[in-house]
């Protein structure tokens, strides 16, 4: 099953929940970085898992939002759903 | 003795001009700003004008991570906001959170966000939906979008009064204010110009068919033909005037001086409707008599009989041809909630400049409506103190008064 990148989900999130100037931009290198510095509250994750699923043809259980502090955690866990799919 | 409330900031987007000074220049010109809609194709309707917002180009004003997640109007409120807070020459950051208060008005909410996301539920399914749409649709969405760009944390709150509310919200940004908050940032906002908020317009029965762009929004013209809806408004800063004083506030635009509310009786009551004791009511709470009134902002629906039973109202309190009237929305359309806002904002600008508006295109009222409108030309006059009046579908009457600071 297709893995997705930090680079991957970066264009994602930038696409689905836009990107700031004046925030730090999310892309290799910060995945340990918040989400909350990175200006991205729980609607942008919920928009980003969306576009996953559409995208990947997968269903990602709604644990991974609760359970996903930064986007390496995130990352992490989506990987995870799509290799079991 | 309660303090008084004063206008430290405007910040408008109208259908005639995008920014205070556009605006208020080309309200004096007698510049109209409706026109054929071009944000959707409006062939299959019957009903193709609008007063839309001209130059405005969201990417230009609205931080790219709000665009994924706001409506037209948001943006449009969130323009209007910042402009009223840079004219108060307010920095958020540098007083208290908890002071600074947000208090909008809204009719209907994100249309046409909401109308892309329901495009999507239908055609391709639930996981299309923007999670969004949660609160884009949702018409105290200005209210929070303000509050959360500016760190606004003191109380908010939404009236919903069709185009009545917009006074209703400057009027419980006041109490705010008399309450103890420092500052609060009001008015509103609105706009519905997308296929499913213009049926559910057109639905309304008022809307005028009219073709010509000069010719559909004559409100108290013998030719009045129902009303040409818009979008924009205004956003004002208001504060205690001790407050303007202590942080040495540039301009103080005027105070919130008089304000009352009133429902319309039952139609078929031969009862009064409400506008003629909310005028009686908002002069009292300002302390002022009618003769101390220098001009009225109409309501001007745009509805023969509705303007008729307005300019009884007037009348009524005024005397026939007792104060001048004006109805710059001639030239902007109705714009919902954020119509009164922006007759307020107007108001406390002709108290500055001592100017009051022509109607746009109005030219002919009829003699038995006993009103000195102001037509074909601004006039100049001072202006102390000015009575802005609204009306909401349902039987809202709201109205204001304003005077020089």
């Amino acid at each position: 099953m297709h893995q997705l990148t930090m680079a991957d989900l970066a264009v994602l999130m930038r696409r689905v929940a836009g990107a700031d100037e004046d925030a730090v931009e999310l892309g290799t290198g910060n995945e340990d970085t918040g989400f909350d510095d990175l200006g991205y509250d729980s609607l942008a994750l919920l928009e980003t898992m969306r576009a996953v699923e559409r995208e990947y043809g997968v269903r990602l259980p709604d644990d991974i939002l609760a359970e996903s502090t930064n986007p390496g955690e995130l990352l992490a866990l989506v990987n995870l759903s799509l290799a079991r799919s | 003795m309660t303090t008084p409330v004063v206008v430290t900031g405007i910040g408008v987007t109208a259908p005639n001009g995008l920014g205070t000074d556009a605006y208020w220049a080309a309200t004096l010109r007698g510049e109209s700003g409706i026109g054929p809609i071009s944000r959707f194709d409006p062939a299959g309707y019957p009903v193709r004008l609008a007063g839309e917002v001209p130059d405005f180009v969201a990417e230009d004003h609205i931080p790219n991570r709000l665009l994924p997640q706001t409506d037209h109007m948001t943006r449009l409120s969130l323009l209007a906001a910042r402009m009223a807070l840079a004219d108060a020459a307010v920095d958020p950051a540098e007083l208290d959170e908890f002071g600074m208060g947000v208090v909008t008005a809204s009719s209907s909410g994100g249309f046409e966000f909401g109308q892309r996301e329901m495009a999507k539920l239908w055609s391709k399914g639930g996981q299309f939906v923007s999670a969004y749409q949660s609160f884009a649709w949702f018409y105290a969405v200005n209210t929070g979008q303000i509050s959360i760009m500016h760190g606004l944390r003191g109380p908010a709150s939404v009236l919903v009064a069709d185009q009545a509310g917009g006074l209703d919200a400057i009027a419980q940004a006041r109490r705010y204010v008399r309450r103890g908050t420092d500052l609060v940032v009001t008015g509103g906002v609105d706009g519905a110009l997308c296929p499913w908020g213009w049926v559910a317009q057109i639905a309304g029965g008022r809307l005028s068919s009219q073709a010509d762009p000069r010719r559909a929004y004559l409100p108290f013209d013998v030719d009045a033909s129902g009303f040409v809806p818009g979008e924009g408004g205004a956003i004002l800063v208001v504060e205690s005037a001790e407050s303007a004083r202590s942080r040495a506030a540039g301009t103080v635009y005027g105070e919130i001086a008089g304000y009352a509310a009133t429902f319309d009786p039952p139609v078929h009551s031969g009862r009064q409707p409400g506008l003629r004791r909310a005028i009686e009511l908002a002069l009292a709470d300002a302390d002022l008599a009618a003769g101390d009134v220098d001009v009225v902002f109409a309501d001007g629906y745009g509805v023969p009989d509705l303007d008729m039973a307005e300019a009884g109202a007037i009348t009524a309190v005024f005397g026939v041809d007792g104060v001048p009237v004006v109805v710059p929305k001639a030239m902007t359309g109705r714009l919902y909630s954020g119509g009164a806002p922006l007759d307020v904002a107007a108001a406390l600008l002709a108290i500055r400049d001592g100017v009051i508006p022509p109607a746009g295109y109005v030219s002919d009222v009829p003699r038995h409506y006993g009103m000195d409108l102001v037509i074909g030309k601004p006039r100049h006059v001072p202006v102390t103190a000015a009575l802005v009046l609204a009306r909401g579908h349902g039987g809202f009457n709201s109205a204001m008064v304003v005077r020089a600071a």
